[in-house]
């Protein structure tokens, strides 16, 4: 199977890891990702002004992308891209003034009016592989490990894009589950991590990510799963400043879910990448034997 | 944090501009104070969701525009949830620092920011950072 492929601008660069482990993860399970030619960034962020569409132009270009390739899905890794590309699309589908504004606009592009759909790999997973297949073709089950899965907030709000059930989700726990690790029941799995106000609030991001890496140390997580570079970055590059002054706290490593599909499908190094995570990530893997696959 | 306001200090030029930035119906927010209750940044920001809310409704623009509670909002929409008005509270806020931003303003200064950190963030961190908080 053939799918197309949206990386974003922070899988090339400081999350390569996310996207490495998980092209070879899905070729190992019979799916070729391809990537979109002449793919932009999507903004990051959605548009939340009314009057305002330039903002939409980036997102739906590359739904443009998509379509003219012949794709009629594309899937994404990123959280936030997976936010951004389907609320764009959801606009385009809905708002019949505003898809034509904006195709009137790029009149060097071929009309869109909402062709593609936009799938998180989560989902894509579940529907497209199937739970038990993924059971099947798992080599390495990770069995003892404990892994509370953290949606933040892109993946399931607004309701109108969410990846599953949008208050209480379970895709993430399915996933666990079927790569043999156990989940950790964990309340803060949609608490936003912050996000961008590391850049410019730091401390409030900061207060936050202390709540959310706190209560996955009470709750005895081995390690907090994700698919949002900023979740990774601020969940687990900044937990030391988060958690510095929280006596008797306990550090919980954070990767990526792809990583852990790869370690569970025995993929070498070179498709797990755990060289571009956090030292404290490595150090816990090492012990746990799982930097290398069985 | 007590806010008094009287008919002096209602903004209805501002009232209007917001409907139009946000389209949404802030005014039939009814100050249950869910959104409050579940926003993950509260504890940094000088006044509640709510209190935005309330203070959006009676057009008290000064009030609003001179603190940075719409700035600390992650638009994680943890509230627009679960508001039983329907009220999208993310848009409305996203219209407040549209106001500022619009008259040429940036809340933060990317050449104020500390190199160091700026070269370990992921490229999205700006990239959103910047499009919430730069005009």
């Amino acid at each position: 199977m053939k799918i197309g492929y949206y990386p974003g601008c922070t899988l090339k660069a400081k999350a390569k890891n996310l996207e490495d482990s998980a092209i070879a993860s899905l070729k190992s399970l019979g799916v070729e990702m391809v990537e979109l030619e002449r793919w932009n960034c999507c903004g990051a962020v959605h548009n939340l002004a009314d009057d305002d569409l330039v903002h939409y132009l980036a997102p739906v270009r590359d739904l443009i992308r998509a379509h003219d390739q012949g794709f009629n899905t594309v899937v994404t890794l990123c959280s936030m891209c997976y936010n951004t590309l389907a609320r764009a699309n959801l606009l385009i589908r809905e708002d019949e003034v505003k898809r034509d504004a904006l195709n009137d606009f790029m009149e060097e592009e071929n009309n869109y009016k909402g062709e593609v759909d936009v799938v998180h790999l989560l989902p894509f997973l579940r529907d497209q592989i199937g739970w038990d297949k993924l059971r099947e073709a798992v080599k390495n089950p990770l069995f003892d490990l404990k892994v509370a899965p953290y949606y933040g907030c892109t993946l399931t709000r607004p309701r109108e894009i969410t990846i599953d059930d949008g208050l209480s989700p379970l895709v993430f726990e399915d996933f666990i589950e079927a790569l043999g690790a156990t989940v950790v029941d964990f309340p803060e799995s949609q608490t936003c991590c912050g996000s961008y106000n590391i850049v410019s609030n730091p401390e409030a991001a900061l207060n936050v990510v202390a709540e959310i890496v706190g209560e996955a140390g009470d709750r005895e997580a081995d390690v907090l799963a994700m698919s949002c570079p900023l979740c990774e970055y601020n969940l687990g590059r900044r937990q030391e400043d988060a958690m510095k002054d929280r006596e008797g706290a306990t550090t919980v490593p954070v990767l990526y879910f792809t990583q852990m599909l790869a370690v569970a499908l025995g993929l070498d190094p070179e498709a797990t990448r755990f060289d571009k995570n956090t030292e404290a990530t490595r150090k816990f893997l090492e012990q746990r034997k799982l930097l290398v696959s069985a | 944090m007590p806010f008094a306001f009287s008919l002096d200090t209602v903004d209805l030029d501002f009232v209007e501009k917001m409907k139009e930035i946000t389209a949404e119906p802030f005014k039939t927010c009814m100050q249950c104070g869910t959104c409050t209750v579940v926003c993950p940044m509260t504890t940094s920001m000088p006044m509640t969701t709510r209190q935005i809310m309330h203070l959006t409704q009676w057009g008290q623009s000064e009030a609003l525009l001179s603190t940075n509670a719409a700035w600390i909002c992650a638009s994680c929409h943890a509230c627009e949830v679960r508001c039983p008005r329907g009220i999208d509270i993310p848009r409305v806020i996203e219209g407040l620092r549209q106001l500022i931003l619009r008259e040429n303003e940036n809340y933060v200064d990317p050449g104020s920011l500390d190199k160091e950190k700026l070269e370990e963030m992921p490229q999205m961190a700006m990239v959103s950072a910047f499009r919430k908080h730069t005009a």
